[in-house]
């Protein structure tokens, strides 16, 4: 485990969100990030994990230890082939809310990373990526 | 299932928050207190999140949700010990907490819950 | 030597240590240099794990095969210790590099051509993979050093000053850019901790303008030492950024402001119960 690059855990249920953000803890101390990198990631990370299990059915998240520049950072990718985001400008808005969420999962995650990526359509499932680098 | 076990100190209940926690395990916990909140007329209410690592919406909420129902009950609640790396975390996630007590440690917040309706302070 | 015994594997089992002799002398160093002893310990632990890599059967060097991790650790220690010593990133692969020459002297001459020409494409594989992952990791800790450096340079051009018992000051000095507030925010949450501190004052007299940006920034750091159970004065602000604040619609959502750092001091002193009186004209101050 200690010298894989990549890897993947699955996001069924509540105890997935959990391990999510213990593998992603495991990451960021390996990488050597800093206390504030780490948390940030992983309270991302428990949004994003969240936000797949209960609004996307369940799917997996899919991590990457990437480099550039010398530098290296963390990349996760939250996948779910659940009913997908209808408009997602108004998810990435603060505030909005498709349940009894707070509304902050999608835009509170995107500026807690340093690259922020999504992909969904009705029908189509959903796929958030996000990087963080050292 | 972990279930947060809740003390009583005088009339104040004290919770220490020290597992990283599922969310169905918060929501219990807020179950819990308020029941006991209830049952037992407590006055105040203190959760000691200093060995949290992470905060994040959904606990977030349910800090603002025990603070909100207590108050109903007429009781104060006053979260103590969050750690820096936490407070950036929350700001940039862009939790708010309205409305919701902090204290620097536990000394510091049982001698808030103590204090006179009027003295102490919040997040506004 | 056997004719087929001239794998990376045998020459290795079969060094008595005229291997690490012949590297570091390809190396350009000197028995009599004062380091040549640190740096055949260096070579040594390197040709051992090669040892460890190749007897497990690994012919070709990778950057993530289980077998190499030894070597690469190796590696990877050797270029931290050279950019901590400031030498080049080409100097450290060159001494990598060098041991090509020490294993192609170990070759027996009497192989013919092709299979010869083969185990010199395998030895060049390895020590150039060697080599270049070298390089990566020296990039590595030298991005690491300079921004542990620039870090320490940001703490120290804003030190946290403990003004009194339970109340601390940040006198900001210069442009305020996100980098340098999360930084500043950082040292001083953690301070407010480690003192216990009640008030921190933060006080701009020494930054030039403030917009909108800035602000923002100003308002995350109060909203996260209110978080944590802290109280916050903004101190320093100046007629014209007080002009400027009101101009931009700047919402300061309750944060208390005062113009001077003595006004903020004074405040403090007043809300954490203290009262500050002058001795009569003449009396004996103790101490």
């Amino acid at each position: 485990m200690s010298s894989d690059r990549e890897g993947s855990v699955p996001l069924r249920n509540e105890a997935d969100i959990v391990a999510s953000r213990q593998t992603v803890r495991g990451l960021a101390q390996r990488l050597k990030f800093s206390l504030v990198d780490q948390t940030k990631l992983i309270t991302a990370t428990s949004e994003l994990s969240r936000n797949t299990v209960t609004y996307g059915g369940g799917g997996e998240m899919d991590w990457t230890i990437v480099e550039r520049d010398g530098k290296s950072g963390i990349r996760l990718q939250f996948r779910d082939r659940g009913p997908g985001i209808p408009d997602l400008e108004l998810a990435l808005k603060d505030g909005w809310s498709s349940g009894r969420g707070m509304g902050l999962g999608l835009s509170g995650s995107k500026r807690l990373v340093h690259e922020f990526h999504i992909e969904s359509a009705p029908g189509a499932g959903t796929c958030v990526s996000i990087t963080r680098w050292k | 299932m972990n279930r947060i076990p809740i003390l009583q100190m005088g009339t104040a209940l004290l919770v220490t928050i020290q597992i990283d926690m599922e969310d169905q395990t918060a929501l219990a916990l807020q179950d819990d207190l308020v029941e006991k909140i209830a049952a037992k007329g407590a006055s105040g209410v203190l959760i000691d999140i200093s060995a949290l690592e992470m905060v994040d919406s959904f606990i977030g909420r349910m800090l603002a949700s025990i603070s909100a129902i207590a108050s109903v009950l007429d009781a104060k609640t006053v979260v103590v010990g969050m750690r820096p790396a936490v407070a950036i975390t929350l700001v940039e996630l862009g939790l708010s907490l309205h409305g919701v007590r902090t204290a620097l440690n536990v000394a510091r917040g049982m001698a808030m819950l103590q204090e006179s309706p009027e003295a102490s302070l919040r997040v506004e | 030597m056997n004719q087929g015994q001239h794998s990376l594997a045998d020459i290795l089992r079969n060094d008595g240590g005229e291997l690490t002799t012949r590297w570091l002398a390809a190396a350009g160093f000197e028995r009599s240099q004062e380091a040549y002893a640190s740096f055949a310990e260096e070579a040594r632990g390197l040709l051992a794990t090669l040892k460890s890599a190749t007897a497990a059967g690994a012919t070709r060097f990778d950057v993530d095969g289980t077998a190499w991790a030894g070597t690469r650790a190796a590696l990877e220690a050797l270029s931290a210790a050279r950019a901590a010593r400031g030498e080049s990133a080409g100097t450290t692969s060159a001494f990598v590099l060098a041991l090509k020459v020490a294993l192609f002297e170990a070759l027996p001459t009497t192989t013919d051509g092709p299979s010869l020409m083969r185990q010199v494409a395998t030895l060049t594989q390895v020590v150039d993979g060697m080599a270049q992952w070298t390089v990566t990791t020296f990039q590595r800790t030298r991005e690491d050093i300079i921004s542990r450096q620039q870090e320490e340079l940001l703490e120290l051009s804003t030190p946290v000053i403990k003004l009194w018992d339970g109340v601390l000051a940040v006198p900001m000095i210069g442009t305020l850019d996100s980098n340098r507030t999360q930084v500043v925010m950082e040292a001083l949450l953690q301070r407010i901790v480690d003192t216990e501190a009640s008030l921190a004052i933060i006080d701009i007299t020494g930054v030039p303008t403030v917009d909108t940006l800035v602000a923002q920034h100003l308002l995350k750091t109060v909203t996260a030492i209110r978080l944590m159970g802290a109280d916050c004065i903004i101190s320093g602000i100046r007629p014209q950024i007080a002009q400027t604040i009101v101009h931009l619609g700047i919402d300061l959502q309750g944060v208390r402001t005062k113009a001077t750092l003595a006004d903020a001091l004074a405040l403090a002193l007043r809300q954490t119960g203290y009262t500050v009186s002058k001795a009569p004209v003449g009396a004996r101050v103790a101490g």
